[in-house]
């Protein structure tokens, strides 16, 4: 496994995508980000449209980065953490900002993981890393073929490993990865990650 | 989204966003609809959808065809202008328009409200609703404006489908709604079709706000859900038009997720109901 990842170190950008168990994954994730990183984390997680979320309080208070939620065409540079707002796509406008949409929710989901996933595809290409989380649903399996398209990497979380297996055992299943590691050992490579 | 996509960024992703550039270059001069200052983001994954819908595999190839069928770039334009609403999206924002906005706009004689990028109308017959509770749509003039000519018609037709009304309604008690929304509208075959008597006051028009310049002076611009489209020197261009448009002190309403922070006229508003983006043009 150790070799795989030492391949693959140098990426410009790194996306992820939760739903169902994403909360606690994300917030073990995050809280394992070093202080160094050098690189932007774009990060979608299924929730509700109309409850206030807290969700970036929650990953700031253990992350050494900074964590917020995406604002329309905001600049992200490296070393920063930003969240799809409830109700909204998060998409990759260009290297250093991003865009919000409204459109239709895919496979009922906005923020859907598709839709980050596809987007930083085209602007990131090869050098793009995709992490697959947890979820009872069948979004990102697309994002997953569009990153692994352009010869972006693609890490799943194993379902075994995942509180809810559908998702990524889907994704698996649909696009194949270039990975399927636990949480601990997604936690692990990311530290060794980039800078 | 990805098929087509992918194997055009397989090639070169770069060369995917000259393509789409030549193609918005393209349908403005054949068709005058400007997209070349849209996010590019949304771009992309609206016309991979397109052309997916319309099996082309080469954006040089949709180009061609396009360029050449009137028919085809209406259905397109469908995909170039998704259409996505609701009536009291959310419910905080009408609340704050109606309970802080309203109570200034009823010292004026005569009204004019300019809903910009109204899609299919649910924005405009909510507020027109609301304004009737409030005693004002008798002395106001809306300005509904879209550049999607069948979402304009939709509006006008005021008919909504019978499956999104729940939703409608409970938004509108959320909002504040003072009655039952069924006393607005009745159900036919078709849907819900809302009270032809609010619509006296309302215009709908074909409007573009990056290419057509102001029409009215307005007391208030709610424009939501629209400017997250734009590029950021679009976005200045239409934050410039209502800035026009405005009586000194009026009011703009956006998107729960839209700033004029950073923008060009970031100084010519002042925050009115911060949390809700509504803002006050500065005297
Ligand atoms: C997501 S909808 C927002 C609808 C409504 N304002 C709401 O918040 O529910 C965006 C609308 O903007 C319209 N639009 C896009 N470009 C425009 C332009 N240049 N001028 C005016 N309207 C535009 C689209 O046709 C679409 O109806």
């Amino acid at each position: 496994m150790n070799t795989l990842l030492c391949a693959r170190t140098d990426f410009d950008a790194v996306v992820v995508g939760a739903s169902a168990g994403g909360v606690s994954a994300l917030q073990t994730l995050t809280s394992r980000l070093p202080a160094d990183f050098g690189i932007p984390v774009f990060i979608v997680l299924h929730v509700p449209r109309d409850r206030p979320n807290g969700l970036s309080e929650l990953l700031g208070a253990r992350c050494a980065l900074p964590v917020s939620e995406a604002e329309d065409k905001q600049t992200v540079t490296g070393g920063n953490v930003v969240i799809a707002p409830p109700d909204y796509h998060l998409l990759i406008e260009t290297r250093e900002s991003v865009a919000l949409s409204v459109d239709a929710p895919v496979l009922f989901s906005r923020p859907a993981i598709d839709v980050l996933f596809e987007s930083a595809a085209c602007v990131f290409g090869a050098r793009l890393l995709a992490i697959l989380l947890t979820g009872a649903s069948t979004d990102g399996s697309e994002g997953v073929a569009a990153v692994r398209a352009v010869g972006g990497n693609v890490w799943i979380q194993d379902p075994a490993d995942a509180t809810a297996p559908l998702m990524p055992a889907a994704a698996i299943a649909h696009a194949g990865a270039d990975a399927v590691l636990t949480l601990e050992q997604i936690c692990l490579a990311l530290e060794n990650t980039n800078t | 989204m990805p098929s087509v996509v992918c194997r055009k960024i397989m090639e070169d992703e770069r060369l995917l966003d000259i393509e789409l550039r030549v193609l918005l270059e393209a349908i403005y001069l054949r068709y005058h609809y400007d997209f070349r200052s849209y996010a590019m983001s949304s771009i992309r994954r609206r016309v991979a959808q397109a052309m997916v819908r319309f099996k082309v595999d080469k954006i040089s190839d949709f180009q061609h065809d396009l360029l050449r069928d009137p028919v085809l770039f209406s259905e397109m334009l469908q995909y170039l202008t998704v259409q996505v609403s609701e009536m009291f999206r959310d419910p905080s924002y009408f609340k704050a328009i109606n309970t802080q906005v309203f109570p200034v706009l009823a010292t004026y004689p005569s009204l004019k409200i300019w809903v910009a990028g109204c899609s299919s109308g649910e924005e405009v017959w909510s507020l027109a609703i609301l304004l009737k509770e409030a005693g004002l749509l008798e002395r106001t003039i809306i300005y509904a404006t879209d550049i999607n000519a069948e979402a304009l018609r939709k509006a006008e037709s005021g008919t909504f489908d019978v499956d999104r009304i729940s939703q409608f309604s409970r938004n509108y008690l959320a909002a504040g709604g003072r009655h039952s929304l069924s006393d607005y509208y009745t159900s036919a075959y078709q849907g819900a079709v809302f009270d032809r008597a609010l619509k006296r006051q309302i215009v709908f028009a074909d409007h573009s706000l990056a290419t057509d310049a102001v029409f009215s002076e307005v007391h208030f611009v709610s424009c939501r859900n629209v400017l997250i489209y734009f590029n950021k020197q679009l976005q200045d261009r239409a934050v410039g038009l209502f800035h026009e448009s405005l009586v000194p002190l009026g009011f703009l309403g956006l998107g729960s997720k839209e700033a004029l922070q950073f923008g060009a006229h970031q100084n010519d508003f002042e925050p009115f109901v911060k949390e809700q983006k509504v803002f006050r043009k500065v005297a």
